[in-house]
């Protein structure tokens, strides 16, 4: 290598290792520890540990707990993905007008993604629970019930996501060459026709990431159960995320183990087309 | 239909629209300025009962949330101002540097974008407690000092920058670091910022994280205090909601200020153009 070509990879070195460092111990060695703790089992009191296979990982995998666990996150994702999209689309279909004031709508809309995940619960709780809850007794998302309580959780989630996919799809629908949306008026096609025959092929490519980070939201919800219900009742909102977290005792973690390492796998598989997705985005404008 | 009946149906949708994304933000307003107990007894109306605002200033007394506030503006001021230096770094060696093995570590940041902070949880618990790092600033921010998602935004912006701006910089006798400080960066700024500002947002509303490395009340950021105070007897059940008004407010205000950057950091990757 040349002189020059060293003094750049000395840079380099030096630019990238802070990251690298980061990556290494917060991102890479826990995977590792992941796959360590879910084939040796762990006992209370006692630092050693034994190896053991496979086994704990398909006794883990087979439990009622943990498929349990993935019905609810399924679940979840049934009740916040598909509404939540159907309203960001609402939402940003109606102000993707020029009307004097539309701004204002706008801030509106997307302003629940400056509410944090504590804060949208602390208000869905204010709303839902049993006794000061405006809909409190609405029995179709009631916390209270085994049967309804997952819905309620799902509410807001929904809430809280509706800002960001009001203004992803915003974005999409502007990206929209004028000179389309013209065309297609000139056609005379009735606006419900031009909605769904131009506008949402248009805008399918960002629907579909939007799908899948908000499929991604839902395997992750961790919050909305800690304050609205804590889990319960009787573990209907034990999704997979909160099954996790409280796995955290010694005896426990190779449990835990096992379910994170499980929802890596349901992560990728989701992620695997958003991600070649994203990857062409950021390989586009290619090496120097 | 007319053009203006037209803009009249549109004008009464949204508002309608707006009505509902509202509600749970004034229902929360209701219940915190409300007398609990008559609230209850009046049948939870839409309206509130028996008005008191002090419970603002209650709310900020007994869930001592100045120190929460004073926690959670150190977590995130660290995380973002490392995150940015982290990133800027490695953009730069991603967009101008030629070294071997760069592919492999292009790699390797991707990758991290496959990571969710729920799967590795577990073990990153347990290093920072082997650490001594529960409950400090170190354990909430430190996991967080760097990112693939600011790289690749901040790297994409560089490799924007004409060719020949670059080429005259380096004829100029301007080093590496000079070309970063004086031209990439500055030309730059509004995507840096961008992602400042979603940095910003997503250190600021951490939950699960520091739900697990935070065990004593002293130590709990905002959003953690506020399930603390949310789960709350009746007579107390207004302290929770306004606790989140409070919580909410700077963050919406910033927000609305820095709109522009927030959306073109949010959109970036989501849309073409």
């Amino acid at each position: 290598m040349t002189r020059r070509r060293w003094r750049e990879t000395g840079l380099a070195a030096l630019f990238l290792a802070p990251s690298l460092i980061v990556f290494a111990a917060f991102f890479f060695y826990p995977l590792y520890r992941l796959v360590h703790m879910a084939t040796h089992e762990q006992r209370a009191f006692s630092s050693r540990e034994r190896f053991v296979g496979l086994d704990q990982v398909t006794e883990v995998l087979g439990s009622s707990e943990f498929l349990g666990s993935v019905q609810v996150s399924a679940a979840y994702v049934v009740y916040t993905v598909p509404l939540g999209l159907a309203l960001g689309i609402l939402l940003a279909v109606a102000a993707d007008r020029h009307l004097r004031g539309i701004a204002v709508f706008r801030t509106i809309f997307a302003s629940t993604v400056a509410t944090s995940v504590a804060v949208a619960s602390v208000l869905f709780f204010t709303l839902l629970n049993p006794q000061l809850g405006y809909f409190g007794d609405v029995s179709f998302i009631s916390l209270a019930d085994p049967d309804s309580a997952l819905r309620g959780v799902a509410l807001s989630s929904i809430w809280q996501n509706l800002g960001l996919t009001f203004i992803i799809v915003l974005a999409g629908l502007q990206a929209i060459p004028t000179e389309v949306r013209e065309a297609t008026e000139l056609d005379g096609f009735s606006a419900t026709r031009r909605f769904f025959t131009v506008t949402l092929p248009l805008i399918g490519p960002t629907l579909l990431f939007l799908a899948v980070v908000l499929v991604i939201f839902a395997f992750q919800a961790f919050a909305q159960v800690d304050i609205l219900t804590g889990g319960g009742p009787a573990g209907s909102t034990e999704t997979l995320v909160w099954q996790i977290f409280n796995a955290q005792d010694p005896d426990e973690q190779g449990r835990g183990a096992v379910m994170a390492l499980g929802l890596f796998t349901l992560t990728l598989l989701v992620t695997g087309a958003q991600f070649r997705f994203l990857a062409r985005r950021v390989h586009y404008e290619g090496a120097p | 239909m007319s053009r203006r009946s037209r803009a009249v149906a549109w004008y009464v949708l949204l508002t309608a629209l707006s009505l509902v994304v509202l509600f749970p933000v004034y229902m929360t307003l209701v219940v915190a300025i409300s007398t609990p107990v008559d609230y209850l007894r009046a049948g939870q109306p839409l309206h509130p009962v028996a008005p008191q605002w002090g419970v603002f200033a209650n709310a900020w007394t007994e869930g001592d949330l100045g120190r929460k506030f004073a926690l959670s503006a150190v977590v995130t001021a660290v995380i973002v101002g490392c995150q940015l230096a982290t990133s800027v770094c490695a953009a730069y060696a991603f967009a101008f540097l030629r070294f071997p093995g760069r592919r492999v570590l292009f790699a390797v940041f991707t990758a991290t974008l496959l990571l969710p902070l729920e799967v590795t949880l577990l073990p990153n618990i347990d290093t920072v407690l082997r650490l001594g790092w529960l409950n400090s600033v170190q354990g909430l921010a430190v996991p967080f000092l760097a990112t693939a998602f600011g790289t690749f935004l901040i790297r994409q912006g560089f490799l924007g920058i004409p060719r020949d701006l670059r080429d005259a910089a380096r004829l100029d006798g301007l080093s590496h670091l000079q070309v970063l400080w004086r031209v990439a960066i500055p030309l730059t700024r509004p995507v840096i910022a961008s992602f400042g500002v979603v940095a910003f947002l997503s250190a600021w509303n951490q939950y699960t994280w520091p739900r697990a490395v935070i065990t004593e009340e002293r130590w709990e950021t905002v959003q953690i205090g506020l399930k603390s105070l949310s789960a709350a007897t009746v007579e107390q059940g207004n302290v929770g909601p306004a606790a989140a008004v409070i919580a909410a407010l700077p963050v919406l205000a910033l927000l609305i200020v820095l709109q522009k950057q927030l959306i073109r950091g949010l959109t970036a990757g989501a849309v073409k153009g």
